[in-house]
């Protein structure tokens, strides 16, 4: 089934039972059961990779439930952010290749999903990112400079979730998916309308805490965007040996929840899928799946040998599916974007990628009794003996080092 | 959808002002005055029910604990008096039902969950170790996990496999997690309010054999020492208590050891020998000050625990007083633990269990002619 405008699951929580809800959605959109409870056929592709935007009939909806093109506001912030987002990637990259973070996880290719993922939430919702969603995490509206930190090496998070609403970027695969069940059900209970958009890749839906957060959402009716970026690997593992579903949208099905595969790399389809989905879980339709068909243009990291396991002529056939270039050309052809825009749009890049080179270059001096300091709220006497260990092993380190120098 | 629920004061969040503070309970009203028989289960089924009273954002969930009341009881009646919006059953799956928690823990919620026995807790481990015990630090502190992780432990019940685990040392190992274990009735209560309270999240382990063990127990009482103990800020945490006192020699036990450390010290005393038992009470953090201050006194001890000795939370202690008391031994500490094989079947798990009997042989080994 796809995600139709009027799409609500059944709400076993609610006095309705699920054989009602299931009859009257099937009523409702004139299909029989069996159709109800497939996934969509087709992707729903909006700009074809030459930047033209598709025939309403062919974009892949069932006929009846087809997806507005978003507004023209809507699609320049996207496409700024499309830059921003390609040109965090790559300094990111460089500074790792320059020793100055430990690592980088790109999303090179993958930056339709990312800024899609972040804009179609208000502010009030929440986002559960993994490691490699850090433009997603910007996007959000989080410091850069904090999101890059993770990777800075000198502590495992550099933002606080609660003012941002975005989980840390979490690196065990699907964890983070029961956490946003778990904001979801909290928000529920207290009656706020909080939409949740949980991230996870093509290879974590492999993992049990996928199929455990997909159900609790299901069974609990929670307003939880499940938002899979398929990129085909899973560090060097391709899609095939992580399932042989027809699609990962299909993963959907069995629990009861509608799922949509979109273009990946098409942010006008993104955005109207993902508009739509956080439209309707706010108004109750509870969780849904959405699947980016994307990929993952560099290696893994770059710890990471990508032609170990891949082809050049695979990655290059990708290339020419760009979501930046796509989405300047359908731009500048309807005419919402000429060069000054554009020249504006660099200009914020540069600004941000210069503050990235500065923020990550600045030799941050590291507290070792901050080691100590946030393990519990409330300490222990243990970890109080052992930071005065630490502390009395720097201060004769540090006497030791003044009389070195003062007898030279 | 329930709008007394609200957002936990005390953590994340937004401080709700509109904080449902609900009167007594109606099993508080019932209750008779003064020390009654009272059940371990009793007292921490009325811990959950006057914490769930006071505090609109702690909520009960896990496998069977709502029309059931759980497979020992432990949540009867929570739902009928509280709704199944604040006690309900999920799917089954413990690591659905810690990573759920947790997200409810960002955002406002108390929740104090049960796995329904201790070696079904195995597959929320991954939640427990890499996100329960490690969200205060990676977040600075900023994100604060309030949840109570309720784990029936241990054997003596003639459990099938996978039902008589003494897990406390996987826990006691992560860094981040604090491990509270009662081992009275009054304990019962006081240590799992104070694990709802705390700010941290506890992993809370009930000796599953004591859950019918009664004793004389004033819950009105309890309540009341309770609300002026959050007042003053006392706790139980990181104290042990002296459960019997004596001078020649310090019996160290925790949860379901503490009766048989009891019974041990009650046939020694009839050999002549009065033995010191000490209820350890919180594993993490552990009461160094409490457990050594004995053992300097009595110069010798003896550590108690069901689980497998090798790698334990008893070696610790045994290395924890041995580095602090040395000068004080007049002889080796000795353990008696579970064998370090797989906990057996019900027909063998007397020869597996710490008994009094082997109790009395460490301690007469304790070279007393020294």
């Amino acid at each position: 089934m796809t995600i139709s405008g009027d799409h609500t699951a059944p709400d076993t929580t609610s006095t309705e039972s699920a054989g009602t809800a299931l009859t009257d959605a099937v009523k409702k959109f004139g299909i029989t059961v069996e159709d109800y409870m497939l996934p969509a056929r087709h992707q729903i592709q909006m700009v074809d990779p030459d930047g033209r935007l598709i025939p309403e009939g062919e974009q892949g909806t069932q006929p009846g439930h087809e997806y507005p093109v978003p507004g023209d506001k809507e699609l320049l912030a996207a496409y700024g952010q499309l830059v921003v987002g390609r040109r965090v990637n790559d300094q990111n990259s460089a500074l790792v290749r320059q020793g100055r973070m430990a690592v980088y996880p790109s999303s090179h290719g993958q930056e339709a999903c990312q800024v899609a993922a972040a804009l179609c939430l208000s502010e009030g919702d929440w986002m559960f990112p993994t490691y490699r969603d850090a433009v997603a995490v910007m996007t959000r509206g989080v410091d850069p400079v904090q999101v890059m930190t993770i990777f800075r090496g000198d502590w495992h998070g550099g933002y606080d979730p609660l003012e941002y609403k975005v989980g840390i970027q979490c690196t065990p695969l699907t964890t983070q998916l029961l956490h946003a069940v778990g904001v979801a059900h909290a928000a529920k209970l207290r009656g706020e309308d909080t939409v949740v958009l949980a991230m996870c890749g093509d290879g974590a839906t492999s993992e049990g805490d996928f199929h455990e957060a997909l159900n609790f959402a299901a069974v609990f009716h929670l307003p939880v965007i499940f938002f899979v970026q398929n990129n085909k690997y899973a560090i060097s593992v391709p899609l095939a040996h992580q399932s042989v579903a027809p699609s990962l949208a299909h993963k959907a099905v069995g629990y009861g929840m509608a799922g949509e595969r979109v273009d990946g790399n098409d942010v006008v389809a993104l955005l109207a899928v993902l508009d739509r989905a956080v439209k309707l879980a706010r108004e109750g339709s509870g969780p849904l799946l959405v699947e980016a068909n994307t990929y993952r243009m560099q290696a893994h990291t770059n710890a990471d040998d990508d032609t170990r396991y891949r082809e050049n002529s695979e990655v290059a056939e990708w290339r020419a599916k760009d979501p930046v270039n796509r989405m300047r050309t359908y731009l500048t052809d309807r005419g919402l974007l000429d060069d000054d825009g554009e020249a504006r749009i660099r200009e914020r890049a540069e600004a941000v990628a210069a503050q990235l080179r500065e923020g990550l270059s600045e030799d941050v001096p590291v507290d070792p009794q901050e080691l100590f300091r946030h393990v519990f709220a409330r300490q222990t006497p243990q970890l109080t003996e052992e930071a005065a260990l630490l502390a009395d092993e720097l201060a004769r380190d540090a006497a030791a080092t003044d009389s070195k120098e003062a007898g030279k | 959808m329930s709008p007394t629920i609200t957002t936990s004061s005390e953590a994340n969040g937004n401080v709700s002002a509109a904080t449902a503070r609900a009167a007594a309970s109606a099993a508080a009203s019932a209750e008779a005055a003064g020390p009654q028989p009272v059940t371990m289960a009793k007292a921490l089924n009325t811990a959950l029910t006057d914490a769930m009273s006071a505090d609109s954002s702690v909520l009960v969930f896990g496998e069977d604990v709502g029309l059931l009341g759980g497979v020992f009881r432990i949540t009867d009646g929570l739902t009928a008096t509280f709704g199944e919006q604040r006690c309900f059953d999920t799917p089954l799956a413990e690591s659905g039902i810690v990573g759920m928690a947790v997200g409810m823990a960002i955002n406002g919620m108390r929740p104090v969950i049960e796995m329904q026995f201790d070696a079904f807790a195995y597959p929320a481990f991954e939640q427990i170790v890499s996100h329960v015990a490690k969200m205060h630090n990676r977040t600075k502190g900023a994100v604060k996990l309030p949840l109570v992780i309720r784990i029936p432990y241990g054997g003596g019940i003639g459990g099938v496999e996978h039902h008589c685990d003494s897990s406390e040392s996987y826990y006691a190992h992560t860094a981040g997690l604090k491990v509270y274990t009662p081992a009275t009735v009054a304990d019962g209560y006081r240590m799992l309010r104070e694990a709802i309270d705390s700010d941290d999240p506890v992993i809370f382990m009930e000796p599953k054999k004591m859950y019918w063990t009664k004793d004389q127990v004033d819950l009105g009482e309890l309540r009341r020492h309770h609300a002026e103990g959050t007042t003053a800020g006392r706790t139980s945490e990181g104290r042990a208590a002296v459960a019997r006192p004596g001078t020649d020699a310090t019996l160290i036990a925790y949860g379901p050891s503490v009766p048989t450390a009891l019974a041990a010290a009650e046939a020694a005393a009839l050999e002549g020998r009065s033995l010191e038992v000490i209820d350890v009470r919180t594993i993490v953090p552990f009461d160094d000050e409490t457990v050594c201050e004995s053992v300097r006194k009595t110069g010798r001890a003896v550590v108690i625990a069901e689980a497998h000795g090798f790698a334990s939370v008893s070696s610790e202690i045994v290395a924890r007083v041995q580095e602090r008391c040395f000068h004080y031994l007049a002889a080796p500490i000795r353990r008696v633990t579970g064998f370090d094989v797989p906990y057996p079947a019900p027909k063998l798990e007397k020869y597996y269990l710490p008994g009094v009997d082997r109790i009395l042989d460490a301690v007469d080994d304790l070279q007393w002619e020294n």
